[in-house]
Parts: structure tokens; C-alpha cells; sequence
């Protein structure tokens, strides 16, 4: 792993008194695909957001691509240049086409000619499946659909690296699946890629590497097969617990007695997760 | 014991009562008025054909240049006001918000007033580019900026902070962002509230008066007056309220339906 796309060195985050990153470090490499799970408020978004420094670090150092995206005379459009994100809120420009919202950064901000932009426009589209909906306006397009315009968009820019905020949470159930193809096509391309997600099939399926994070600290990371088939921690498997059988959440009345079963009833569910994992 | 009576019966007595109301107001001033005086005085038909056409070609034509000049310069200094009380150098916001207060807080007459008096002792030998459209444009756009500032500021504020962050994290710049993305969706919202504002510079433009204007530069209010004073009879008042009436009445059915349109588009 020689070279490292991302670095994060000693991260810390706070808003006023409240310390939502404690010291993180994490390094992925060019062309991993690294996928960033953990309770929500646990500092997930935070930490994607400090690495376009849409939130600036408190402590920490960060690069990308070698540059270091924390010293205070870098040249920040340029670094976000190199860096796509996609939101869980998609964030399309609703006042112009899909097309345009692919266009207008390529020519505002890399001053490409109106006919090459259009063309990297057309060419992204194409690969995210959507080159029928070139005209249309965003609100007139589903969920899915909005959201591979908003990675197309991205994609449009040229970025080394891709970050994915819950990119399928705001999303219909029967919707996911083309957002997470898309991804997955991208991962088979080569693209190093940070996803925040709570979906764990497609990160056992296209993560090289799984994070768990709680309370601002990566708690274990490692091969999916590892931190989702058989975590180590206890808070991991709580975790994991929820996610994969909502239903099964502990009774929120018997807080002590729930602590006593949640524990031993998460070797069965670490149980049966293995067994799905053959299945 | 009113309290005997139903829903139903109690809603027909209260309908009832405002409508005996109305019709004995409306009767009552139809009885006391004069009539024939009412009209000899504001509806005197060949009176009112001799106005025709220089209240339209001048008076009108006039009224809509200045609320038009007004209006454009107090959008772009409307724009400039709103992005310095948003911005994030505080003596920038401290000077937006004193602007707001003060114009909002003052009569358009007596800025009308002091841009007549003020502005050319102030800065002796220079006037004003445009004679009184100049004027008129300054005294009306620095009134129209202050209330448009705070129309501007909201409508941007309005702009989820989403669409901020996707354009940072695309690589623009804040000021780019604001230009491309943020100001665009901001003037969707606020177009409703700034027609309305063009409504009311276009009643203001009246104010034009107070500067001392020549023949051809009067509108609809000097126009009114003037005549009515030469023919000693009110007839071009009336005639000038129905010019103003002409061009307010649709707009303001234009604002309802563009705000109906965006109430429906949330
Ligand atoms: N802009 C902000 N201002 C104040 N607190 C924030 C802000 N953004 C996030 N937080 C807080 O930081 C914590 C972590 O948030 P977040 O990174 O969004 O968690 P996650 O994405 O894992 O759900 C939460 O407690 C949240 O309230
Ligand atoms: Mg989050």
C-alpha cells in the first residue's frame, strides 16, 4: 500500500463542546473501496465532510492524492476538484436539466468549452444508464434516478476519489438496487471510494475494507467477511444486530435485563450471520 | 336566550345582520351623496376625452420610466444590501442592516425630498446622470433597495444549505456558488414579493412631484393635478386614478397567481 489516496492523521472534530471525532486515523489506498458503517450521530458524515473539508478539523491532518488538504494555503476548489461526493439528499440543481447540472460545474469551474462539457456530460450519463433523461428537470425523476444524476455529475469532474454520504438512505426500498449497481460499477472500475452506508450486503459484497465506528472512534476495521461476519467488539455486534433484524431491537423499557440478553443473544445473531454469509 | 338556537340558525341571523348592514351603508351613502354635483365635478365626459391621448403618450408613459428606473437600480442595490447583510465581514452586515432600518423606516417623500435638496448641496457641480430620471431612479431605488434587501436576503436564505455544499464540494467558490446556484433559485422564490414591490414604486412614482418636473416629464399624478387645477374641475383626477388602477389590478393578479403557483411547487 504505497500509495494512499486518502490519509487521515489524528483527526479531531467539535462542534462548541461536543467532541464528534476523537482522533481518527485512517489511510485507504488508490483504488480501495472503503465502507464506513456505525449508529447514526456516531460521526460518520463528519468525518467524509472533513475530508472535502466541508467541515474544517479541529485537530488532525489530512491528504489526498498527496496534497494536504489541511494546510491553511492550499488552494481548496482545487483539492475539492479531485474529490466527487454524493449526498444522501442528492442536492441536484432543481433550476436547471439534468444535463446542465452535469454542464454548469464543468464550465464554471474547469472552464471546459460548451461542446466538450456536453459530451463528457452525454458519456457520463450513459454510464449511470440515464441518457434518456438528458432534458428532463430533476423533480421530475425518481429518487434513484436523481441520485445516479448527482453521481454522474461528479463523475463528470474527473475525480480520483469518490465519497458517499448514506447515498441510498433517502431512497424507496425498491430503489436502492440501481443507486448501489451504479456503485458497484464504479468500484469495478478502479475508483477509491468512501461509502457511508447501511446497507451490509453491499459492503460485504464490494468493500475491501469495513470501518465501525461509534462515539467519534473507529471501534474495529478490517475485511468485510471479518467486521460483518464476525466482529470482534461487542458494540460492533450490537450493532450489526439492529441493522440486519430491526425487529428484533430490544424492549426499550428493561434497559439492565436488555443489556444481559442483547449480550448473549448476539453470539446467536453472530451465529446466524455467518450463516447467511454461506447462503 | 339567544343561546337557544342551532349552529344553523345562529350562522343565518349573523349572515343576516352583515348583510343588513352592508345594504343599509350602501343606501345610506347613495341617498346622502350628491350626485349630479359628484359628477359635474369628477366625470365630465368631454373633460375627459381632452385628456386623451397625452395621458397616455406622457403621463403614463412617464409613470411607468420612472417606476421601471426605480426598479432596476434598487434590484441591483437591493442585491448588493442583501449579500452584504449575509456576508461574513461584520461592518458589511452592520451597514446593511442601519441601510434597512433607515429606508424602511423613513417616508419615500422625504428621501424624494432629500435626494432634491441634499444630493446637490452635498456634491456641488455634479448632478445627477439623467435630470429628473436620475433623480426619480435614486430617490425610488434607494427606497425599493431597503425593503428589497430584506425580500433578497430571505429568498436566499430560503436556498437548502444543500445546494451550498454540493456546489463547494463540485469545486466552485462561494462567490460562483452564489452566482450560478444559489442566487437563480433564490429569485424563484422572491419574484412574487418583488412584483408586489414594483406595485407599490409604481403608486410612489407619484413622489416625482416634489422634485419640480417640466411639462413633459410629469406623470400621472402632476398630469391629474395640473389639469384639474387649469379646468378648475376634478375630471383628470378621476381619470388619472383609473390609469394607475389599469396597470396595479393586473399585476397584482399576476402576484396572486405566481404565489399560488410557488405555494403549489413546495
Ligand atoms: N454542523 C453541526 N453543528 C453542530 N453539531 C453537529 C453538526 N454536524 C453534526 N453535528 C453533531 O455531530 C454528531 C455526529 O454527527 P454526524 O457526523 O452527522 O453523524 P452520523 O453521520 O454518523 O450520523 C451528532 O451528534 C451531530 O449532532
Ligand atoms: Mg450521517
Amino acid at each position: 500500500m504505497a500509495e494512499n489516496e486518502i490519509e487521515i492523521r489524528g483527526l479531531r472534530k467539535s462542534f462548541g463542546e461536543n467532541e464528534v471525532l476523537r482522533g481518527i486515523d485512517l489511510d485507504v489506498a488508490r483504488g480501495e473501496v472503503v465502507c464506513v458503517i456505525g449508529p447514526s450521530g456516531s460521526g460518520k458524515s463528519t468525518l467524509l465532510r472533513c475530508v472535502n473539508l466541508l467541515e474544517e478539523p479541529s485537530a488532525g491532518r489530512i491528504f489526498v492524492g498527496g496534497t494536504e488538504v489541511t494546510d491553511l494555503d492550499v488552494d481548496i476548489d482545487a483539492v475539492r476538484r479531485r474529490i466527487g461526493m454524493v449526498f444522501q439528499q442528492f442536492n441536484l440543481f432543481p433550476h436547471v436539466t439534468v444535463t446542465e447540472n452535469l454542464t454548469l460545474p464543468q464550465r464554471r469551474v474547469l472552464k471546459r468549452g460548451r461542446a466538450g462539457a456536453a459530451s463528457v456530460a452525454r458519456e457520463n450519463l450513459e454510464r449511470v444508464g440515464l441518457a434518456d433523461k438528458a432534458g428532463a428537470y430533476p423533480a421530475q425523476l425518481s429518487g434513484g434516478q436523481q441520485q445516479r444524476v448527482a453521481i454522474a455529475r461528479a463523475l463528470a469532474m474527473n475525480p480520483e476519489v469518490m465519497l458517499f454520504d448514506e447515498p441510498t438512505s433517502a431512497l424507496d426500498p425498491e430503489l436502492v438496487g440501481e443507486v448501489l449497481a451504479v456503485m458497484r460499477m464504479l468500484a469495478a472500475e478502479g475508483m477509491t471510494m468512501m461509502v457511508v452506508t447501511h446497507e451490509m450486503s453491499f459492503a460485504r459484497e464490494v468493500a475491501d475494507r469495513v470501518v465501525f465506528m461509534d462515539e467519534g472512534a473507529i471501534v474495529e476495521q478490517g475485511p468485510a467477511e471479518q467486521v460483518v461476519g464476525s466482529p470482534r467488539h461487542e458494540r460492533t455486534r450490537n450493532f450489526l444486530n439492529r441493522i440486519l433484524d430491526p425487529a428484533a431491537a430490544e424492549d426499550p423499557g428493561s434497559t439492565a435485563a436488555g443489556n444481559g440478553h442483547a449480550s448473549s443473544g448476539s453470539g446467536k445473531e453472530s451465529g446466524s450471520g455467518s450463516g447467511r454469509e454461506t447462503g | 336566550m339567544t343561546s337557544r338556537l342551532t349552529r344553523r340558525q345562529r350562522r343565518r341571523v349573523s349572515q343576516g345582520i352583515q348583510y343588513a348592514v352592508f345594504v343599509a351603508a350602501v343606501v345610506l351613502i347613495a341617498a346622502l351623496a350628491d350626485w349630479d354635483r359628484l359628477q359635474n365635478q369628477f366625470a365630465q365626459k368631454d373633460l375627459a376625452s381632452e385628456l386623451f391621448p397625452d395621458i397616455i403618450t406622457i403621463a403614463l408613459r412617464n409613470t411607468v420610466v420612472y417606476t421601471l428606473s426605480g426598479f432596476a437600480f434598487g434590484l441591483v442595490l437591493g442585491m448588493v444590501v442583501a449579500l452584504m447583510r449575509l456576508s461574513s465581514v461584520a461592518p458589511y452586515r452592520w451597514v446593511a442592516s442601519v441601510y434597512i432600518e433607515l429606508f424602511r423606516g423613513l417616508p419615500a417623500l422625504l428621501i424624494f425630498i432629500f435626494v432634491g435638496v441634499a444630493v446637490p448641496l452635498a456634491f456641488p457641480g455634479t448632478e445627477i446622470p439623467g435630470g429628473v430620471y436620475g433623480k426619480v431612479a435614486l430617490g425610488l431605488g434607494l427606497v425599493a433597495a431597503a425593503y428589497m434587501a430584506e425580500t433578497i436576503r430571505a429568498g436566499i436564505q430560503a436556498v437548502p444549505k444543500g445546494q451550498m455544499e454540493a456546489a463547494r464540494s463540485l469545486g466552485f467558490s462561494h462567490a460562483r456558488a452564489m452566482v450560478s446556484v444559489i442566487i437563480p433559485q433564490a429569485f424563484r422564490i422572491v419574484i412574487p414579493p418583488l412584483t408586489n414591490e414594483l406595485v407599490l414604486l409604481f403608486k410612489d412614482s407619484s413622489l416625482v412631484l416634489f422634485l419640480g418636473v417640466t411639462l413633459s416629464e410629469r406623470e400621472l399624478t402632476k398630469f391629474g393635478r395640473d389639469l384639474a387645477s387649469q379646468t378648475a374641475n376634478s375630471t383628470p383626477i378621476l381619470v388619472a386614478g383609473l390609469c394607475y388602477l389599469l396597470v396595479t389590478i393586473p399585476l397584482s393578479l399576476v402576484v396572486r397567481r405566481l404565489e399560488a403557483r410557488t405555494e403549489k411547487a413546495r
